[in-house]
């Protein structure tokens, strides 16, 4: 069985995060990213024994690490382990994950270590059943994850990675396979500036890809409210600086303003927008109609009431706006006398925080909601990472397929050569989506040139 | 009135392409067989296009007759034109095309099946399959006739149910007026049999007198034929006639336009689905609008008659607006049409009811072969046909089946693409359906196959021996060129340098050379003074093996991976509701395929990782106990 690597730790901020090994080769693995200090070998380390050194990535220095061996067949899993464990927060412990990979151990799939562990005989046979939920479940979850990472700017860029490496594909296979038929020819100097198009982009993926989808490109997210109850006000307090203009008269804010920030270890990509009320301004007008726009869009609705006084007709209409599954009501201004009547809201919104965002208080209540809206108290983080390491793993094979391919090309190979060389980077985007690549390729003939007798 | 007309271990209902290689390859592994046809007359009859091979299609022929089947050679014997396609576009997609002479194509085959050892050749409608507790133990004719038998082999093309079209005419038909088969389907029903309707076309004949080929771009065979049978001597083969092109212009589109209400694809009466690959002449020009032209092939039917096929025009339109649409095209101003184009629907199972050995699940001895299991193509068929012929035999002797799986051939890629995903229009084999392509070309189908046709018991000794001679000249020669140092000459690099090649500063291999895109084995047999002589088909694989080496070792190891999850056996009978964990949706692919190994099961669509993973965990549970 192969090696395999995955974070075993759920997402906490400041403690510790465990890099888990699991294998033949799993000590080898440990050996290549992890130097320990003194003159200690990793080879020499027995059972149960740990050492405390350096993890790196190639010349990179990633993290001091305490790396423990378990040796087969007494470990969790009744392989050979090698834990690492490192300083939690996502950035870190995914740039040993991933130097892991690098070197020889494979992502582990959903539930694996319990499976090997259960295969192993480490587990008794009525925990079959428990072990099966386990990676049902997992599979379940990492699916809707997968899902969930369509929606990615980077995952838009493979695919539109993928959609012109199809096409390529399918100009190749309808030329190969309908040689009687008017097709174009497929000229190696036109495929190969197409090619080298693919790789520059799937390269800057590549080299963006360094952090999870939730670490980098953050939740989207959108502070809304009526005019004047403190959306900018709190915006500023997240953001840490004044980039929305805070006025007291109504309907300030034009534009949406966006901004990354982070609270714990998640990001949220912030937007500001403009007040939600039913207005004849036009210019306002504008701004309320990408509002209720932005509330579709968002991941995470921030909606802001103001404390010092009753619910208006606004505050209502927005009530009804809104989907509660991913909202926080913030009920602002709770450092003056409070007039609301939070009965209302209650009814509508599972997650209500009181805050101070001018004098920056109830901050942390709010982050801890945030983290219960998705989860990351749970022990999610794995499956997201993997997730997410997958597709980079996707895009890092599908770049080296594209990269041969165009050496090929270079030296004068013959196209049925490279059509496999770019299949199979085509397969590895496909992955994504769980298409089959000879599958794709046929109806891509079919849809595009108009063959047949 | 019923009355018993004898025994026979396997029974073959159709005598085109898939029933006789059907009934030949049982035949001709010891079983008493008896193949039926409709009309004597229809043996392997071409309806369509009479031409064997093509892209993809050429490689189903070659390993037809790798494993000892009938196709390669009859194409040998009967062809009039010849052509190697895609010579140019790598080894991989070389593919062989023959036009055959239709006439002698019958004529040869049925005497063939006529004069084989165990088999018996009968005109007979089968209007029953009979079958006792779930297995087949006979089949009843229209007239009465009841045969008992071990095994049937369904292969009944597009006459099942047949269903002609000719603009807002249709009738009850099988191909070229033949009668069709009325009764078989019902049976077939009757014992579970899941079947629909699919529907394919053919373009008109025309007379030759009438072509004015003048006008039109003339298109030859190769001066160096390549012959589809390994066993066939090169020397002696030789085109016979030129086929010829032409073009659709504006006119052809208006015509077609101003009638499409007479066609009944437009109008709705046809419910069958029809091929994606073989559209209509109407069809292309309402997809792709933008065209200003198709082209058309004009080709001989044969050398005994003077009737031409129009390769590229199939239609359902009605007679009247056919002729007018060919009269609008150069060449064809004063064309008589011989047949009109016709549009037939017939009846055909899902082939996901199917094993890979191509019998069906639930009815023991059933088999399924070509059109019948929702392919398309003469070469599909015949592969098909092949395959339920041996695992019918094999079954009867109590062997083990043959299952030849995606890395082996073209033919295993059809049947595991059919019975793993099944078809949604009928199936025709393309070389982008194989994700081992450099592997399964056509000029090693003899080493991939062979030695399988041979302990099956239908290679001769004689044969194998010739193929084990021929893989061991050609290891000879690779070594041999792999330790032959080229020292840098004048000669050698002035020569190279011509090729457009890097000169030699060092000494190298004479298998680097070779690998060079730019050069090959024979050019550089100047260089090479201990070169042996050695026949053409050895220095080809030398050539290539050399080559394309890496994308080999590539493609090995993928098949090494494919083959290990391959390997891990599920049982045929497996209820996967009873899996605890798997998703809903999985449960139902998986139940409806039955697949046999956790590598088929993979293929499914609908089927994830996750589930794969949990049937993983299942299968080594139940092992474990």
């Amino acid at each position: 069985m192969s090696t395999i690597a995955a974070v075993s730790t759920p997402n906490a901020m400041g403690g510790i995060a465990v890099i888990r090994i699991s294998g033949e080769d799993a000590l080898k693995v440990a050996e290549r990213i992890f130097s320990p200090y003194g003159n200690k070998k990793v080879a020499d380390m027995s059972g149960y024994t740990c050492a405390y050194g350096i993890a790196h990535d190639g010349g990179e220095r990633l993290d001091d690490c305490i790396l423990t061996v378990f040796r087969a067949p007494h470990s969790y899993t009744g392989e050979d382990i090698a834990e690492l464990s490192c300083h939690g927060g996502l950035y870190v412990t995914k740039k040993v994950l991933r130097a892991a990979l690098k070197n020889g151990a494979v992502n582990a799939e959903a539930g694996e270590f319990t499976k090997r562990a259960y295969l192993n005989g480490k587990l008794d046979l009525t925990q079959a059943e428990a072990v099966m939920d386990i990676i049902s479940a997992k599979g379940e979850r990492e699916l809707k994850m997968a899902e969930s990472l369509r929606e990615g700017a980077a995952f838009r860029k493979a695919e539109k990675c993928s959609s012109v490496l199809l096409k390529i594909l399918g100009d190749l296979a309808a030329w190969a396979d309908y040689p009687e038929e008017d097709i174009p020819e497929v000229k190696p100097e036109v495929l190969s500036e197409e090619l080298k198009e693919v790789r520059d982009e799937l390269r800057s993926l590549v080299r963006n890809y360094d952090s999870g989808r939730i670490l980098r490109e953050g939740v989207a997210t959108a502070i809304i409210g009526r005019p004047n109850v403190g959306k900018s006000t709190l915006f500023n307090c997240l953001s840490g600086c004044e980039r929305s203009i805070v006025t007291e008269i109504a309907g300030t804010t034009r534009d949406i303003i966006e901004e990354s920030v982070r609270i714990g270890d998640i990001t949220l990509r912030l937007s500001d927008t403009a007040g939600i009320h039913e207005t004849d301004d036009v210019i306002e007008g504008i701004g309320v109609d990408m509002a209720e726009k932005m509330i579709d869009k968002s991941e995470l609705v921030i909606a802001v009431f103001d404390g010092s006084c009753p619910l208006t007709e606004d505050d209502l209409y927005l009530i009804n706006k809104i989907n509660k599954n991913k909202t926080i009501a913030v009920i602002n201004k709770n450092d003056v006398e409070q007039l609301i009547d939070t009965s209302l809201l209650a009814d509508k919104i599972k997650h209500i925080v009181y805050i101070s965002a001018r004098e920056s208080k109830g901050v942390d209540e709010l982050r801890r909601n945030i983290e219960e809206i998705f989860r990351l108290n749970e022990a999610d983080f794995d499956t997201a990472t993997a997730a997410n390491e997958r597709q980079k793993r996707c895009v890092d094979k599908a770049l080296e397929g594209v990269e041969n391919a165009i050496s090929s090309l270079e030296i004068g190979e013959m196209l049925d050569a490279v059509n496999v060389l770019i299949d199979e980077a085509e397969q590895s985007l496909l992955e994504l989506t769980g298409k089959k690549v000879t599958e794709a390729v046929v109806d891509e003939v079919f849809s595009r040139f108009c063959v047949g007798k | 009135m019923t009355y018993k007309m004898g025994e026979f271990d396997v029974a073959v209902v159709g005598a085109g392409h898939a029933g006789i290689e059907a009934a030949l390859a049982a035949a001709r592994l010891g079983c008493k067989t008896v193949m039926f046809t409709i009309s004597l007359d229809q043996i392997a009859n071409m309806p369509c296009n009479p031409s064997i091979g093509g892209t993809a299609k050429g490689h189903l022929v070659r390993e037809i007759d790798a494993l000892g089947g009938e196709m390669g050679r009859a194409a040998d014997k009967c062809f009039i034109q010849n052509r190697m396609l895609n010579k140019g576009k790598g080894p991989a997609v070389h593919s062989l095309r023959a036009q055959a002479d239709r006439v002698k194509y019958h004529e040869y085959m049925k005497q063939i099946c006529e004069k084989q050892k165990n088999l018996f050749v009968k005109q007979a409608e089968i209007d029953d399959i009979i079958t006792e507790n779930n297995k087949i133990v006979g089949v009843r004719t229209s007239l009465g006739a009841e045969y008992s038998v071990k095994a049937v082999i369904i292969a009944t093309g597009t006459y099942l149910k047949g269903k002609i079209h000719i603009g807002e005419v249709s009738y009850e038909s099988g191909p070229d007026s033949a009668l069709p088969s009325r009764s078989l389907s019902k049976s077939l029903m009757d014992n579970g049999v899941e079947l629909r309707r699919f529907k394919t076309g053919t373009p008109c004949r025309v007379n030759k007198r009438s072509i004015n080929f003048d006008i039109m771009e003339k298109q030859d065979g190769d001066d160096d034929i390549v012959p589809f049978s390994f066993e066939t001597d090169r020397e002696g083969l030789e085109n016979v006639v030129s086929c010829y092109v032409t073009y659709t212009n504006s006119k052809t589109h208006e015509v077609i336009l101003a009638n499409l209400d007479r066609s009944p694809l437009y109008s709705g009466r046809i419910e069958g689905v029809g091929p994606r690959y073989c559209p209509s002449i109407e069809d292309k020009i309402v997809r792709f609008s933008d065209k200003p032209r198709h082209q058309l092939f004009v080709e001989p039917m044969g050398l005994t008659t003077e009737e031409y096929y129009l390769q590229g025009m199939s239609s359902s339109l009605p007679e009247d607006v056919q002729l007018a649409f060919l009269r609008t095209i150069d060449g064809l101003e004063d064309v008589e049409i011989m047949r009109p184009a016709y549009a037939i629907e017939y009846d055909c199972c899902n082939p996901q009811q199917l094993l890979p050995t191509l019998e069906f699940k639930k009815i023991g001895g059933l088999y399924g072969a070509g059109q019948f299991n929702g392919s398309s193509g003469y070469e599909e068929a015949a592969a098909q046909g092949i395959v339920a012929g041996i695992n019918a035999a094999l079954k009867i002797k109590g062997k083990e089946p043959m299952i030849l799986d995606r890395a082996s051939s073209y033919i295993g890629t059809l049947v595991d693409d059919l019975v793993t995903k099944g078809v949604s229009d009928p199936y025709r084999m393309m070389t982008s359906r194989s994700e081992y392509r450099l592997i399964l070309r056509q000029d090693n189908a003899d080493q991939r196959l062979t030695p399988i046709g041979h302990r099956i018991g239908l290679i001769s000794n004689e044969r194998y021996e010739k193929l084990l001679e021929k893989e061991r000249l050609t290891s000879e020669e690779i070594e041999r060129v792999s330790k032959l140092n080229v020292a840098p000459r004048d000669e050698i690099n002035e020569f190279l340098e011509e090729k457009g090649t890097a000169p030699l500063s060092t000494g190298c291999k004479m298998s680097d050379l070779i690998r060079r895109p730019q050069l090959n084995y024979n050019d550089l047999a100047q260089f090479d003074e201990e070169r042996p002589e050695l026949p053409w088909d050895v220095c080809e694989q030398v050539e290539l093996q050399i080559k394309y080496e890496g994308y080999i070792q590539k493609q090995l190891q993928q098949i090494e991976q494919m083959r290990k999850m391959e390997s891990k056996k599920l049982p045929a009978d497996l209820d996967y509701s009873l899996i605890y964990g798997l998703r809903l949706e999985a449960v139902e692919k998986l139940n409806k395929v039955k697949p046999l190994s956790i590598g088929q099961a993979s293929r499914i669509s609908g089927v994830s990782p996750a589930d794969i993973s949990m049937l993983t965990v299942w299968l080594m549970h139940e092992k474990g106990e």
